[in-house]
C-alpha cells in the first residue's frame, strides 16, 4: 500500500510535468494546426537560459520566471518568421499539413545544433531550490518531498491562471474564437495573426516551465543533447493525443494519466517497459478513442 | 455611400464577378438576388476583404475597400455577416456577442450594444450563458446579426440569412433587418435566395446572373418587372 501511494505521488508529479508539455503543444496546435516538434527545443534552450540566470543570480525564483519569458519570445518568434510566411506561401492543401511538421523538426534540429555550438560539452546545471528528500510518515519516508510539492504547486498555479486567462479575459476568448473559427473571428474584429502568436507565446512559456520542472524533478543537470528532454516532448504528444489534442483540460487529464501509468510500469514491471508501454498507449488511443479519452466525437471543447 | 465600379473577382481559374458595377446610398437596404453560384457571396466576401479583387474599384465614403483586411474593414464600420448561420457554436451566446466588440476596447460601450441587441432579439438574452450551439437555426440568425451589431457597423453585409429557416422566422428576421436600417441609419446589403421575400422589404434591388449583373433598379419595380419575375420570382 505504502508503495503504492509513492508510485502515485511519483506518477501525478511527472504527469503534471507532462501535462505542461502537452499544454504547450495543444496552444499551437489549437491555434495554428501546426503539429509543433520545436517545442522539445524551445523548452531544452529556455532552460539553458533559465540555467545560466541560475548560475549568474543564485537564485531559483528569477530563473523560473525569465525561462518562461524566453520560452515565450523564441516560440513568438519561431511563429512569426517561420511558420507564418510558410503558411500563407503554402497554398497547396496536400502539403498544407506536412509542410509544417517538417519544418518544426527542422527547427528543432537547428536549436539542437545552435545550442550546441553555445555551449558544447558544458552542462547546463540546474540545482532544486528545495530538496527532494521525502517527507516522513510515521517512520517512513514517502516519495512526496519539498520538492515535488513545489512542481505540483507550479503547475497548479499555472493551469489556474491559464483558465483564467481564456474563460475571463478578452484575449482569452480572442484566442479561443481565433483557433475554433478564424474566418469570424477576423470579421468580428480579431487580429488573428497576432493572436495566433500570442498563442504560440503562451505554449513557450508553458514548454519552458515543463523543461525546467523536468530537470528539476530529474537529473538537475541540462545538455543540447538530454535525453530527458526528448523523453518529455514524445511524453507530451502522447498526453495531448490522449487528451484528444484540442482540449486543455484533456492534455492536463491526459498528462496525469500517462504519469501514473508510466510509474506503475517503471515500479512494478521494471524501466525497460516504459517507453513501449508509453507508445503502445499512444496506439491504443489512436484507435479506440481518437478524439482522446475525455473527447466528445464531433464536438470541439474549450 | 457604397460605390463598386467594374469589380472582377476570380476564384483561381474560376471568374466569379465580371465587371459588376453598383451605387448603394446611405440608409439604403439594397436586396442582391440571383441563382446558385451567381457570384452573390463572393460580392459580399470581396468587401468585406476575405476574398481579393482581380480588377476594379470599390468604396464605402472615403474609404478604399479592396486592398485592406477584414479585421481592419469592420474598424471602418463594414461587418460581414458570413453565409450560414455565422457564430461560434463552441463559444457561449454570451461570448459570440462580446467577440463582436472586442476591438472597440470600451467595456462600457460594449455592454450598451449588448443591451441593444437584447433587446431587438429578447430570446438571446435568455440564452446568454447557453453555448450557442443549443441554439435554433433562427436563434443563431439572429445571434450572428447580432454579433455584428456588437460592431457598430454602418455597412452590413448579409448573406442568406433566411437559408433553412421556417417561413415565419424568416418574415421576424427579415422585419429586424428593416427596423435596424431605419432606427440607425444603417446601409444594408442583403443576399438572398428568398427574392419575394428581399425585394419586399429592400429599397432597391441588384440582380446578379452568373457573375454580372442582369437588372436593377428600385425594389417595387423589380418586383414587377416580368422578366425578373419569370426568371428569379417564380411567378
Ligand atoms: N473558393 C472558391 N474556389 C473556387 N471557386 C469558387 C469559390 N467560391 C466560389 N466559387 C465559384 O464562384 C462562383 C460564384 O460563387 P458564389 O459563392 O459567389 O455564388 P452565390 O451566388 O453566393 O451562390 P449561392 O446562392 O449558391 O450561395 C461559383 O461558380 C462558384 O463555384
Ligand atoms: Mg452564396
Amino acid at each position: 500500500m505504502f508503495e503504492f501511494v509513492n508510485t502515485l505521488l511519483i506518477g501525478i508529479t511527472a504527469g503534471s510535468i507532462y501535462s505542461l508539455m502537452a499544454i504547450a503543444i495543444v496552444l499551437v496546435w489549437r491555434s495554428t494546426r501546426v503539429v509543433n516538434f520545436a517545442a522539445g527545443g524551445i523548452a531544452l534552450a529556455s532552460t539553458f537560459v533559465g540555467s545560466t540566470i541560475l548560475e549568474i543570480t543564485g537564485s531559483f525564483w528569477i530563473a523560473l520566471p525569465v525561462a518562461m519569458l524566453a520560452g515565450a519570445a523564441l516560440s513568438a518568434f519561431i511563429e512569426y518568421f517561420f511558420l507564418r510566411p510558410l503558411l500563407k506561401r503554402s497554398g497547396d492543401k496536400n502539403q498544407e499539413i506536412f509542410l509544417p511538421i517538417i519544418a518544426t523538426l527542422g527547427i528543432l534540429g537547428i536549436m539542437k545544433a545552435v545550442l550546441h555550438f553555445i555551449y558544447g560539452e558544458k552542462i547546463g546545471v540546474l540545482s532544486p531550490p528545495l530538496s527532494d528528500k521525502g517527507f516522513i510518515v510515521s517512520g517512513e519516508s514517502i516519495a512526496l518531498s519539498p520538492l515535488r510539492l513545489l512542481i505540483l504547486g507550479i503547475v497548479l498555479l499555472l493551469m489556474i491562471a491559464l483558465t483564467l486567462i481564456f474563460q475571463r479575459t478578452n484575449i482569452g476568448l480572442s484566442l479561443r474564437a481565433a483557433s475554433f473559427a478564424p474566418e469570424i473571428s477576423r470579421l468580428s474584429g480579431i487580429r488573428v495573426d497576432l493572436v495566433r502568436t500570442v498563442g504560440w507565446a503562451i505554449s513557450g512559456a508553458a514548454g519552458a516551465t515543463a523543461g525546467i520542472l523536468q530537470t528539476v524533478n530529474g537529473s538537475g543537470a541540462v545538455t543540447p543533447e538530454a535525453f530527458e528532454f526528448s523523453l518529455l516532448l514524445v511524453f507530451g504528444f502522447v498526453a495531448a493525443v490522449i487528451g484528444g489534442i484540442e482540449s486543455l483540460v484533456g492534455a492536463v487529464v491526459g498528462g496525469l494519466t500517462l504519469g501514473i501509468i508510466l510509474a506503475i510500469i517503471l515500479m512494478y514491471l521494471g524501466s525497460s517497459l516504459v517507453f513501449f508501454a508509453a507508445f503502445l498507449i499512444l496506439i491504443l488511443v489512436l484507435l479506440l478513442r481518437p478524439n482522446g479519452i475525455i473527447g466528445v466525437k464531433g464536438g470541439r471543447r474549450a | 455611400m457604397l460605390r463598386v465600379k467594374n469589380l472582377t473577382v476570380d476564384h483561381g481559374a474560376i471568374r466569379a464577378l465580371h465587371g459588376v458595377s453598383i451605387s448603394i446610398e446611405k440608409g439604403q437596404l439594397a436586396a442582391v438576388i440571383g441563382a446558385n453560384g451567381a457570384g452573390k457571396t463572393t460580392l459580399l466576401r470581396t468587401l468585406s476583404g476575405l476574398n481579393k479583387a482581380t480588377d476594379g474599384s470599390a468604396t464605402w465614403g472615403d474609404l478604399n475597400v479592396l486592398h485592406s483586411k477584414p479585421e481592419s474593414l469592420v474598424r471602418h464600420g463594414i461587418s460581414h455577416v458570413s453565409e450560414g448561420k455565422s457564430v461560434i457554436p463552441e463559444l457561449t451566446v454570451s461570448e459570440n456577442l462580446d467577440l463582436g466588440a472586442l476591438w472597440r476596447r470600451n467595456r462600457k460601450e460594449s455592454a450598451q450594444s449588448k443591451n441593444e441587441v437584447v433587446e431587438l432579439f429578447p430570446r438571446l438574452g435568455e440564452r446568454l450563458s447557453q453555448r450557442a450551439d443549443s441554439l435554433s437555426g433562427g436563434e443563431r440568425q439572429m445571434l450572428a446579426i447580432g454579433r455584428s451589431m456588437m460592431s457598430k457597423p454602418q455597412l452590413l453585409l448579409l448573406d442568406e440569412p433566411s437559408l433553412g429557416l421556417a417561413p415565419l422566422v424568416v418574415e421576424q428576421i427579415f422585419q429586424s433587418i428593416r427596423d435596424l436600417t431605419n432606427s440607425l441609419g444603417l446601409t444594408v446589403i442583403l443576399v438572398e435566395q428568398n427574392a419575394i421575400g428581399a425585394l419586399k422589404i429592400a429599397d432597391i434591388g441588384i440582380v446578379l446572373n452568373l457573375g454580372s449583373i442582369a437588372a436593377t433598379g428600385s425594389a417595387a419595380a423589380l418586383r414587377d418587372d416580368p422578366a425578373v419575375r419569370a426568371a428569379y420570382l417564380g411567378f
